[in-house]
């Protein structure tokens, strides 16, 4: 029900995305592959290679076990107590680490876990001699739990509060014990999206940068990625940062291979206050379990946090504010921010566009399908090609050329413009959907189309979820020092590359009160997004 | 041929199945499309809407081959069950867009819209925004706006479907005598035989994708040598 030239638009639009994804991400790509490719074949497999691999998937394998693990107590408990006091916080509080830069998280991770941090000090009164330590695998999991057990348990929470009330009322009426509820009815439906929830969090973690940057980095403790830059940053070896990256590609390839067998997660079905009744877990040993389970659910997620808020207060807030390194960084920030947020919801609408187009035809022509599937992939093209092996091709393609610090920024908002692009694509697509159901008969039997249509009927009905859109990816870009990592330098300074540079500098309270800045300004943009997404979800 | 609505040879696959039409339907008249659900209503409606396009045969309105024209350039109006009015303009904006797509609106269109508002019992509701309007309301000004657009042809998809049975009586009404001042050829696709003894003077009776029978109403309602059709009119 396309005009013919609104279906040449859509098609047009497609295409260039098309290409311009596959360009950039491309041209990396062969960057690597054509570099010595002789010398990188003999470094691809070496004990060196062989031990960080191993270690990536080591680390990301236990710190997705204990996020699972760890997750389920406290999406049950959450799940039988749909009148826990503050229940609606505690369910927004897991919401938050999402929203919040790695970078920031590793610093509150730090102030409590830290040598010097609340907890060491704890079991230091306790006699015990500082047994935890921040720094190395125990760290890096520590972190990786931090940020993935409250994904792991918002959805699991979600995939339980799917379940009929009825379930509650028979099972209840059947005089079932917790025991049978939980074999018969939690387990079941757990099960259901954990295969999803583990493959989610594993690639999040086997492809993790700044906390392992941060946490990791020694010998020991290295994934790839933090390998990849380290050999180009720092030892400058870019056959090595080849063969790392190849493995990278090839690591993440076998992921997504796997994980796409299983069914996708998703929250939508968490509701923050309905009147689910559950008439179990009435006994006492219950209660305490239940409100045990979140507690310390809580405590684990508000105390890096709080320490956050507090370490960030000690800092001279106002001449950080003043300062013109922080003004400089913020600019910048705010610049590459919002050129990537706005590239990421344009090429979002052009690849929505194309395959609206491609829907459209009745039959289309195996091309025409080919192209709509591509589309769809080239969205999350990111996962396979991380942002370090993109940086790194693009740095060895653009040497030759002068300084790379001149494209840095353009290469940096692209970067990260990709990397928002599957997120901005799961906001956009569904919303656009939705929206062409209701009005897309009406509007083509009245004629209404192009600009008339865009302005009258679009717009006002599209805004809230382009503005949620555009504001996790400003968030996201804001907070990302994986892209800026190889690029980072006195000409171009991020706010989270001066936090990186300030704890570097061992200028921790510099990077406390910075931290505390940048947390708020990120938080404060996924806040504007959520709230518009619960609004729309009303009408 | 036919000054009203003709489907010649009209033939169209959409995914496995199958549908084939040939008929010539009267100007000026209202005949309602009827048939199980999944028969073929909705699609042969949308094939003269213009939301399909058929694979082979041709479809002409008023004399004129449409066959590939886009649904804005038939001369056709349309109300649907659901989702008629765009929810965040008000009553007059969505009436005016059936007169110009760019809303670009004359005094004499003013007046128009007020005046189709007018007739159809929501007088002085142009600023009303369709959430604050009943179902039966909203169906109304999906009328008033068939009304401004003048259109030869009014197509419309179970339009009642989602009203209480009090309200579907006095919106039939109301169809019936804007079709009596306009002498439009309406099409009604409806599940309801009641429906189709109330409003229609032609019927036809679609299963599996062919048209069964087509028939004055009269004659359609006692028909009973055809199975499927005996069943849809004992309800």
């Amino acid at each position: 029900m396309l005009t013919r030239a609104e279906r040449r638009r859509g098609i047009g639009w497609g295409l260039l995305s098309l290409v311009g994804i596959a360009f950039f991400v491309g041209i990396a790509v062969a960057a690597l592959l054509s570099w010595d490719a002789g010398n990188t074949q003999s470094l691809l497999f070496t004990a060196y290679t062989w031990r960080i691999l191993r270690f990536t998937l080591l680390q990301a394998v236990l710190s997705t076990l204990l996020s699972v693990v760890f997750a389920l107590p406290v999406a049950l408990a959450l799940a039988r107590r749909p009148s826990f006091p503050g229940r609606v916080w505690v369910i927004r509080l897991m919401a938050l680490p999402m929203g919040l830069p790695v970078l920031i998280g590793a610093l509150g991770l730090i102030g409590i876990w830290g040598r010097h941090g609340a907890m060491n000090s704890l079991l230091l009164k306790l006699g015990l001699e500082q047994p935890i330590s921040i720094y190395g695998l125990s760290g890096i999991l520590l972190a990786h739990v931090f940020f993935n057990l409250p994904l792991a348990a918002r959805l699991l929470l979600a995939a339980l509060e799917r379940l009929p009330a009825e379930y509650w009322l028979l099972s209840s009426s059947l005089g079932m014990k917790p025991f049978s509820v939980f074999r018969f009815i939690e387990w079941p439906a757990a099960r259901r999206v954990i295969p999803g929830i583990t493959g989610l969090i594993f690639m999040l973690c086997a492809t993790s940068f700044t906390l392992v940057l941060v946490l990791g980095g020694g010998p020991a403790a290295t994934t790839l990625e933090v390998a990849i830059y380290q050999s180009l940053r720092f030892d400058f070896d870019p056959p090595r940062a080849i063969a790392l990256s190849l493995l990278q590609i090839g690591m993440t390839a076998l992921i997504l291979v796997a994980i796409s067998l299983f069914p996708a997660p998703d929250d939508s079905g968490i509701t923050t206050g309905r009147a689910t009744r559950r008439f179990d877990g009435r006994t006492v040993p219950a209660r305490l379990w239940d409100t045990l389970a979140i507690l310390l659910a809580i405590a684990f997620l508000i105390l890096p946090l709080a320490s956050i808020v507090a370490a960030g207060a000690r800092a001279n807030l106002w001449s950080l504010l003043s300062s013109a390194a922080f003004l400089r960084a913020a600019w910048t920030s705010f610049t590459i921010a919002l050129s990537a947020g706005l590239l990421a919801v344009l090429t979002s609408l052009a690849i929505i566009a194309g395959r609206e187009a491609i829907a459209d035809m009745k039959r289309p022509a195996g091309t025409a399908r080919a192209f709509s599937v591509s589309l769809g992939g080239m969205s999350s093209l990111v996962l396979l090609v991380p942002p370090v092996v993109l940086g790194t091709g693009w740095f060895l393609m653009l040497r030759p050329f002068g300084d790379v610090a001149r494209f840095a920024p353009a290469l940096v908002a692209i970067i990260n413009m990709l990397m928002a692009l599957p997120f901005v694509m799961r906001v956009l697509a569904p919303a656009v959907e939705t929206h062409r159901e209701r009005t897309g008969r009406l509007s083509a039997s009245l004629g209404l189309s192009g600009f008339s249509r865009v302005w009258r009927i679009d717009l006002p009905v599209l805004a809230r979820p382009l503005l949620t859109a555009l504001s996790f990816a400003m968030a996201l870009s804001l907070g990302d020092l994986g892209a800026v990592a190889l690029f980072g330098s006195s000409e171009l300074t991020t706010l989270p590359w001066l936090v990186y540079s300030r704890l570097s500098s061992y200028r921790t309270n510099d990077a406390d009160g910075l931290a505390l800045i940048l947390g708020i300004i990120c938080l404060a943009l996924t806040m504007i997004g959520t709230a518009g997404r619960r609004e729309t979800s009303h009408d | 041929m036919t000054d009203g609505i003709a489907l010649d040879k009209v033939e169209l696959k959409l995914g496995a199945r199958e549908f084939r039409f040939d008929c010539a339907l009267p100007a000026g008249a209202v005949t309602a499309i009827t048939g199980p659900s999944g028969s073929g209503k909705s699609t042969f409606l949308n094939l003269v809407a213009g939301f399909e396009t058929p694979d082979r045969g041709r479809i002409l309105i008023a004399g004129g081959d449409v066959t590939e024209k886009h649904p804005s350039e038939r001369p056709v109006s349309l109300v649907f069950q659901d989702n008629n009015l765009f929810a965040h303009l008000d009553l007059a904006a969505n009436i005016g867009l059936g007169i110009s797509p760019s809303l670009r609106l004359s005094g004499n269109d003013r007046a128009a819209i007020s005046q189709a508002l007018e007739r159809v019992g929501l007088g002085g509701f142009e600023k009303r925004t369709p959430g604050t309007l009943s179902g039966g309301e909203r169906q109304r000004a999906a009328f008033a706006r068939a009304l401004v657009r003048k259109k030869t042809v009014l197509l419309m998809d179970e339009p009642f479907a989602a009203l209480d049975p009090g309200l579907r009586l006095s919106m039939a009404n109301l169809l019936i005598d804007l079709h009596r001042e306009t002498g439009n050829t309406v099409l009604i696709v409806t599940h309801d035989p009641d429906e189709v003894g109330r409003l229609a003077d032609h019927a036809i009776f679609i299963d599996h994708g062919q048209i069964l029978l087509q028939a004055r109403a009269e004659e359609f309602l006692v028909r009973r040598d055809i199975p499927a059709l005996a069943e849809f009119l004992s309800g």
